[in-house]
This record gives C-alpha cells, sequence and structure tokens, in this order.
C-alpha cells in the first residue's frame, strides 16, 4: 500500500507517494526528480548517495523512504544559494579534487556537515570524515586539500 | 505494515538511572551517544567502541540494539557492553524481560529472542570508582572495515593497587563475542605488573577460537588478540590508577 510522505528538501516543502519498501534515494531521484544523488553501491559501503537528515550525514540507501515524514534533508541540488556555488564546491573545483565527479555530491555533502560542526578540521579530521565516501579518480588528497582550502575560506569569510 | 521504532520515546533516549547507572534507548543512535557528554565521561571507552562502526554515515543510523541483535561476532559495541556487565530490557507480547548481554548471542546472525520480541534499552551498572573499560580492534583498513579481532577489557583496581575485578571479551574470534575467563581470573588479585598482564593476555589468545579465512588465518587472529589485550589492559590499568574517574 503506498503512503504520502511530506519532507522539507533543500527549504521546499515536498510531498511524494511511496511504497513501504522504498529507499529516501528512491524518493529523492525517481519520485523528487533530484538525480543529483547518485546511487553507487546501494549497502552503505560507498557514500555517493550521502544527504543530510537534520544536518547528520547519512546514506540515502540505507533510510527508508517513508522514515523521511516530517524530515529536513539537504541533498546536492540544495547546497549552492543560486548561482554562488558553496565554498567546498568551488574549492573541489579549484584543486582539482573532482574527476569523473560521481562520488562528488557524497563528498561535498560529507564536508558540509563536517565543516558545520568542527569549522576548523585537521587533516586527520577531514580524512576520518570521508572515509564513508569512495572515490576511484583523484587518490583523495587533492580532495582533503580542497575541503581544507574550503574551511579557511569560509573562515576568513566569518571574520569579515 | 512497517513500524518505524525509531519514534518510540523510551527507545531513542538516554538517561541516567537512579543508581546513578545509565538507561540508553535501544535506538538511540550512535552519532547522538556520541553528543552525550555525561555518559563519555562514565564510559568513553563505549563512545570509542561505538564510534567503531562502520562510516560517520552509518553512525547517523547505527545504535547499540541493533549492533546486538544483528549477531555479528565482529560487532564493535558489543564486547565492551559485556565487559562492563550492561544487561538489556526486552519487550515482548508476554511483558518485560531484563538479561545479561552476554545471554543474547547464540549464533553468528542469531540473538536469543523471540519472532515477538523487542529490544527496549541497554542497562550500563553505575560506573565503579578506580575502574576502567577500552574496546581496541584490529582492521586491515583503517576506516570502512570490519574487525578480524578485538578485545574489550573492563578492569576495577582494589585500595591496595591490586586488579579486583576483571573482564575480558573478544570479537570476531569466535561464533559470538567470546569471554576470555581464564584470563580474568589469572588478574584477579593480582598487582598488573607488565609481566603479569603479558601473561593474561597471551591466556586470552589460548581461549580464543578463531577460524582461518579470506580475511586472515587463526594464528594471525591469535596473535593479534594477545597484543589487543595486552593493550587494552594496559589502557584500564594506567586509566583506573589515576583515579578512573569518579562520576
Ligand atoms: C557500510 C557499513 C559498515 C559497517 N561497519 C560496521 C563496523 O565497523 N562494526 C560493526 O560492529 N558493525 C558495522 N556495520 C553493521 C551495522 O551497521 C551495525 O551493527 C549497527 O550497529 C546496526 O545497528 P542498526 O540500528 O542499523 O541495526 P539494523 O541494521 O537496523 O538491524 C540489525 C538487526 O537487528 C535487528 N534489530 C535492530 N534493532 C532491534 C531491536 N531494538 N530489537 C530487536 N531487534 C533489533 C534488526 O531486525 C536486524 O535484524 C556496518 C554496516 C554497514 C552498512
Amino acid at each position: 500500500m503506498k503512503t504520502v510522505v511530506q519532507c522539507e528538501v533543500n527549504g521546499e516543502p515536498r510531498e511524494a507517494l511511496v511504497d513501504p519498501r522504498d529507499t529516501l534515494l528512491q524518493l529523492l531521484r525517481d519520485r523528487l526528480g533530484l538525480t543529483g544523488t547518485k546511487e553507487g553501491c546501494s549497502n552503505g559501503n560507498c557514500g555517493s548517495c550521502t544527504v543530510l537528515m537534520a544536518g547528520a550525514p547519512v546514506c540515502a540507501c540505507l533510510v527508508l523512504a517513508g522514515e523521511a515524514e516530517g524530515a529536513h534533508i539537504t541533498t546536492i541540488e540544495g547546497v549552492a544559494d543560486g548561482n554562488d556555488l558553496h565554498p567546498v564546491q568551488a574549492a573541489l573545483i579549484q584543486h582539482g579534487g573532482t574527476q569523473c565527479g560521481f562520488c562528488t555530491p557524497g563528498i561535498v555533502l560529507s564536508a558540509v556537515a563536517l565543516l558545520a560542526e568542527t569549522p576548523q578540521p585537521t587533516s586527520g579530521q577531514i580524512r576520518h570524515a570521508i572515509a564513508g565516501n569512495i572515490c576511484r579518480c583523484t587518490g583523495y588528497d587533492k580532495i582533503v586539500t580542497a575541503i581544507a582550502a574550503a574551511a579557511a575560506e569560509m573562515q576568513a569569510g566569518a571574520r569579515q | 505494515m512497517i513500524v518505524d521504532l525509531k519514534h518510540i520515546g523510551e527507545m531513542c533516549s538516554v538517561v541516567r538511572t537512579p543508581d546513578k547507572g545509565w538507561r540508553i534507548g535501544a535506538a538511540v543512535s550512535v552519532r547522538q551517544l556520541g553528543a552525550n557528554g555525561d555518559l563519555a565521561r562514565d564510559y568513553p571507552g563505549l563512545i570509542e567502541a561505538a564510534q567503531l562502526i562502520g562510516s560517520l554515515q552509518v553512525q547517523s543510523r547505527a545504535t547499540l540494539g541493533g549492533n546486538l541483535c544483528n549477531g555479528a561476532p565482529s560487532a564493535d559495541a558489543v564486547p565492551l557492553m559485556m565487559s562492563i556487565e550492561a544487561r538489556v530490557e526486552i519487550a515482548g507480547t508476554r511483558g518485560r524481560r531484563m538479561v545479561n548481554i552476554e545471554s543474547l548471542p547464540v549464533a553468528p546472525g542469531k540473538v536469543a529472542l523471540t519472532p515477538d520480541e523487542l529490544l527496549v534499552a541497554v542497562l550500563l551498572p553505575p560506573r565503579p570508582a578506580r575502574s576502567a573499560a577500552r574496546y581496541l580492534r584490529f582492521t586491515p583498513r583503517r576506516e570502512m572495515d570490519i574487525a578480524i579481532a578485538g578485545s574489550g577489557v573492563a578492569v576495577r583496581l582494589g585500595a591496595a593497587g591490586e586488579i579486583a575485578h576483571a573482564r575480558i571479551t573478544l570479537a570476531s574470534v569466535a561464533p559470538v563475542p567470546l569471554r576470555a575467563t581464564k584470563a580474568e581470573a589469572r588478574l584477579i588479585g593480582e598487582r598488573p605488573t607488565a609481566a603479569l598482564l603479558a601473561e593474561a593476555a597471551r591466556i586470552a589468545a589460548g581461549e580464543a577460537k578463531p577460524i582461518s579465512d579470506t580475511r586472515a588465518s587463526a594464528d594471525y587472529r591469535r596473535e593479534l588478540v594477545a597484543v589487543l589485550t595486552r593493550r587494552a589492559l594496559d589502557a584500564c590499568v594506567a586509566e583506573a590508577g589515576v583515579g578512573g574517574s569518579k562520576p
């Protein structure tokens, strides 16, 4: 039996009809058309489908769509401010922290969640925060550099 | 119909019990646990062990109840909970019951719950003075990997600095988390010298019943048990000795 789920995605109220077996990932991609969230392994290992629920990073493939009822969800589509990229996105471009791009939405959300709680992370904290995001292109170094640069940029912005 | 257990109040809260122990709802996420400063002061080793589970994404979802009921011999939060003698509260159609965590795991993927039963909460005893508990594991990769061996140790020191109480529970070296009772017995009443702790750790390695598989050989796992148990004992003795934080 399908049920209606009401939630807030990227600050906007959304509503969709879901099957009890649907995942949040299916809700986002197939029902709401938010295909920026990528499906990789479908079992929580790769982190491609990372989104934020109440600010906490989760793999959308491991959340049932029904659990989204009343939830506040942030996907990659809600990270930039209009045409202004989030500092994490800008830094990933600037430092070459993205190649094929498939893991990038998930990495961005993991980094956004990290910087919200830890504005000045160490390199170790950055590596730990993205340990659940697999990237088979970059070798991670440039991603870590980019997140550190974004943190510095955001700190400088906050001081102004 | 699917019922979401994560909206049942008592399953989602962490509260201090009147005896100064803790009642942790079975559906509290590891992320929430880590945010509880008072719990972290009493049982830093439990938080540390739970934070070994998967990634931060997994920890936003993973619960102690799930870690237990999953029935994995490698479950990272279980050995320490067993060593501190935590209990669980179980609710079923015939009422509620309380059991020691140790009686829950029965086989890989299987726990002693009937189909109508639900784990409601994990109960931690008050932390004794001059005590400490720590869990150490080894994974081939630093992150996002499953323990090929682990050791959860709890130690309490007596007035003369001797070991008054000790529990050692091993991960990934038996079909269920395994108490190393002979090693524990060797420690009781003795002064915690480096030689004694190393000897007890060796005994624990002898008690392990590991298998060889693609991830590690039985010999290697046994060797890891000795090293991890010795290090966990060292850490607990040091921590308990410097006061072991009076709650
Ligand atoms: C990518 C990934 C990495 C992982 N890494 C680790 C790791 O490093 N270490 C580790 O220990 N585990 C790991 N796990 C396994 C798992 O995430 C943890 O064991 C977690 O603690 C399970 O909790 P959960 O709440 O998600 O349980 P679920 O997965 O929802 O449930 C697990 C089982 O327990 C049952 N169950 C859950 N809660 C209750 C309850 N209250 N009463 C009765 N039955 C219940 C469920 O029906 C199910 O059979 C990993 C999992 C993934 C996907």
